[in-house]
């Protein structure tokens, strides 16, 4: 008699449980599907890959636009800049993504692989990048460029040090080393930091610009989430990271012009009113030479702008389709929404997605 | 009689067959992996020096990072060997059979965890806790080159991913250390022990003698999966591309298994070839490291040593 009590208990939990379930699945549905950008019957596969700066914000455009276009099926392969340039070049992927804009060899390469029609780079995300410090009893850190490219030359050492102080006259400064630390591995962080300090600050930073940390010293980590692990582990630390995975850490702000401005998604998106597109790579080739001296108020200057890549002209007409309407979604107020909500990325400005939307639009079968 | 034998005779030929050509196998294997390292390796040895990563040479490149394996391999290597040894004796001829069985299976088990987890636990556990002892060793015996320091703050030092790879090849060495032990003449064994010896002089007189060449064999096959590990030295180590017997700062030489790792994802070209030329050298490292165990135990056994 029990036992059978039990049983009945037991499928009713379960009953409820796959009903609760259910119910959860259709709310989840109706929600999605209303957020995928059009949903016209579109069908297919198409591969991309490239930049792993993007990799957060292209699974959640590609979650959603799944959701929407139910017979498609997208794939993103985080492989990094150059492979994901490398790959498109070379015909292997449908549209990629790159966080460093295509030089001179690459573009003449790419005119070939879309011939007859024009290469299109379009920037869809930027992420702003924080420098983040773990030092006890400093809650705010003020730094200008030229300190920060000192602090991270390794030419101030200690947290004390009077070129700090004096640009934070509240602030409690410990009388402890500086430990920087940078990432091992090459990124695309590293190079938009290291472009930031060396237009910012060129007197003090004398190294050239490159995906590698240039100088010798300091403490190395793995990806984002090694360096902001270092950061948390350390005393004394300072290191950059993107703002969306700094979690609770510190930031600095940074100086610009005569104001200190804190990292935020707006402050970022502003480098494109005061940076200028590389003229004559192409008509649908937005390349911003990302201008980080500006004054502007309440810019940010330290982010990361990654592109999407693709051709106006393609084989298949299924291809052509998919690429547009997806690049459709992606440059989206929704699609730029979602990525600020999942991959803690700045919307890109209104202006610029009108800019932009005609390479889009040019998207057509061959 | 003759159907047994023709159905022996073709097992045999079916056995012969199969296993020569899973040697030949491993033979094709082998020079293809050779063959690809060197075509892709190419480019970067004909490469003007300006187009190279450092801008200089490929042996500039690479000569830090042989130091930074070959170091690490080597920490590994001193304190993997003593410890393996150590256990290996424990569980054959020390401990009471009970204890042996759930020590051994236990060392093993060290050999499933996969090496992510080893790295994990190396910055978030052993790293941390390594600090205050380093920062001891570099206060106090800071006038060894070793320990000159400044002290990591992180504890992701040299030191420590040697010793996380010193665990990770431990179960290898030991467990061929063990089978070998526990294979000594129960005959010797007992005749040493007649004779008067303690079981300690037993043990150094019989069973070290008779399982040397097991031990450098177990400890080659250590040190290869040392030389090569990638991705626990990729998340531990702090790496900065100066050459240093430094053990306990956070600037440290890179190994070459993990630059690969690090640099690869975002490398195209010529750095593509680069890295693969890097490997090309470890896969040179490894083979020679091999061929001269080989010829250590060659030559002690041709010698009688056993």
């Amino acid at each position: 008699m029990k036992l059978s009590k039990w049983m009945i208990a037991l499928t009713l939990t379960l009953v409820l449980a796959l009903g609760v379930a259910a119910c959860g699945e259709d709310t989840s549905d109706a929600g999605t599907s209303g957020t995928g950008g059009e949903t016209t019957a579109l069908s297919g596969e198409i591969a991309g890959a490239g930049a792993s700066s993007q990799e957060a914000a292209m699974n959640a455009w590609i979650a959603a636009f799944q959701d929407a276009n139910p017979d498609v099926t997208l794939s993103y392969d985080p492989v990094g800049s150059g492979g994901g340039r490398e790959q498109f070049i070379a015909g292997g992927t449908s549209f990629g993504g790159t966080d460093s804009t295509m030089d001179e060899d690459e573009l003449a390469a790419v005119a070939e692989r879309c011939a007859p029609g024009d290469y299109i780079e379009i920037p869809v995300y930027i992420s702003p990048i924080a420098v983040a410090y773990n030092v006890d009893g400093v809650d705010e850190l003020n730094l200008s460029p030229s300190t920060l490219a000192r602090i991270f030359d390794a030419k101030i050492t200690k947290w004390d040090d009077p070129a700090i102080a004096k640009e934070n006259p509240d602030a409690d400064l410990p009388d402890t080393n500086i430990v920087v630390v940078h990432r091992s591995d090459e990124s695309g962080t590293t190079e938009n930091f290291v472009d930031y300090l060396s237009q910012a600050a060129p007197n003090d930073w004398p190294h050239e610009v490159d995906g590698n940390w240039p100088t010798k010293g300091g403490e190395a980590a793995n990806g984002t989430s090694g360096v902001i692990g270092a950061i948390k582990a350390g005393s004394g630390t300072i290191g950059y990271a993107d703002l969306s995975q700094v979690g609770d850490l510190r930031t600095v702000a940074v100086k610009v012009g005569d104001e200190y401005v804190a990292p935020s998604a707006e402050a970022a998106g502003k480098i494109f009113e005061a940076s200028k597109r590389i003229p004559g790579q192409g008509e649908y080739v937005f390349a911003y030479d990302l201008d980080r001296t500006s004054a502007t108020a309440g810019l940010y200057p330290i982010s990361l702008v990654s592109y999407e890549m693709a051709c106006t002209a393609y084989d298949g007409a299924e291809e052509a389709a998919l690429v547009k309407a997806f690049y459709g979604y992606v440059t989206s107020e929704e699609g730029q929404q979602a990525a600020a909500s999942t991959a803690g990325s700045a919307p890109i400005p209104d202006s610029l997605r009108q800019e932009i939307a005609p390479a889009v639009e040019a998207i057509q079968t061959r | 009689m003759s159907g047994t034998n023709g159905y022996r005779r073709l097992g045999d030929r079916a056995f012969a067959g199969l296993a020569t050509g899973a040697g030949v196998l491993i033979l094709i294997v082998l020079a293809g992996v050779a063959a690809f390292l060197i075509s892709e390796a190419a480019p970067a040895f004909v490469a003007p020096a300006s187009d190279l990563p450092d801008g200089e040479s490929l042996a500039r490149y690479v000569w830090p990072l042989v130091f930074g394996t070959v170091l690490s391999a080597t920490i590994a290597i001193l304190i993997a060997v003593p410890m393996a040894i150590a256990v290996a004796l424990f569980t054959s001829h020390l401990a009471p059979r009970p204890i042996a069985l759930s020590v051994s299976y236990l060392t093993d088990l060290l050999a499933a965890i996969p090496s992510i987890i080893y790295g994990i636990w190396g910055i978030a556990v052993l790293g941390p806790a390594s600090v205050p002892a380093t920062q001891w060793l570099a206060d106090h015996l800071g006038f060894i080159p070793l320990f000159e320091g400044p002290a990591s703050t992180t504890g992701r030092t040299m030191l420590v991913a040697g010793m996380v790879l010193a665990l990770m090849i431990l179960p290898i060495i030991s467990a061929v250390a063990r089978e070998v032990f526990s294979q000594t003449p129960k005959g010797l064994q007992e005749s040493a022990l007649a004779l008067g010896a303690t079981r300690w002089e037993m043990i150094r007189m019989v069973v070290l003698p008779f399982g040397r060449s097991a031990v450098v064999a177990g400890s080659m096959l250590g040190l290869g999966r040392a030389l090569g590990e990638t991705m626990a030295v990729t998340i531990i180590l702090s790496v900065s591309g100066v050459i240093t017997f430094d053990l306990i700062s956070s600037e440290n030489p890179s190994t070459i298994a993990a630059n690969i790792a690090l640099q690869f994802p975002e490398s195209s070209g010529l750095d593509l070839n680069v890295l693969i030329a890097t490997g090309l050298v470890l896969f040179a490292i490894t083979l020679a490291v091999n061929i001269a165990a080989r010829t250590v135990i060659g030559r002690r056994e041709a010698a009688g040593g056993r």
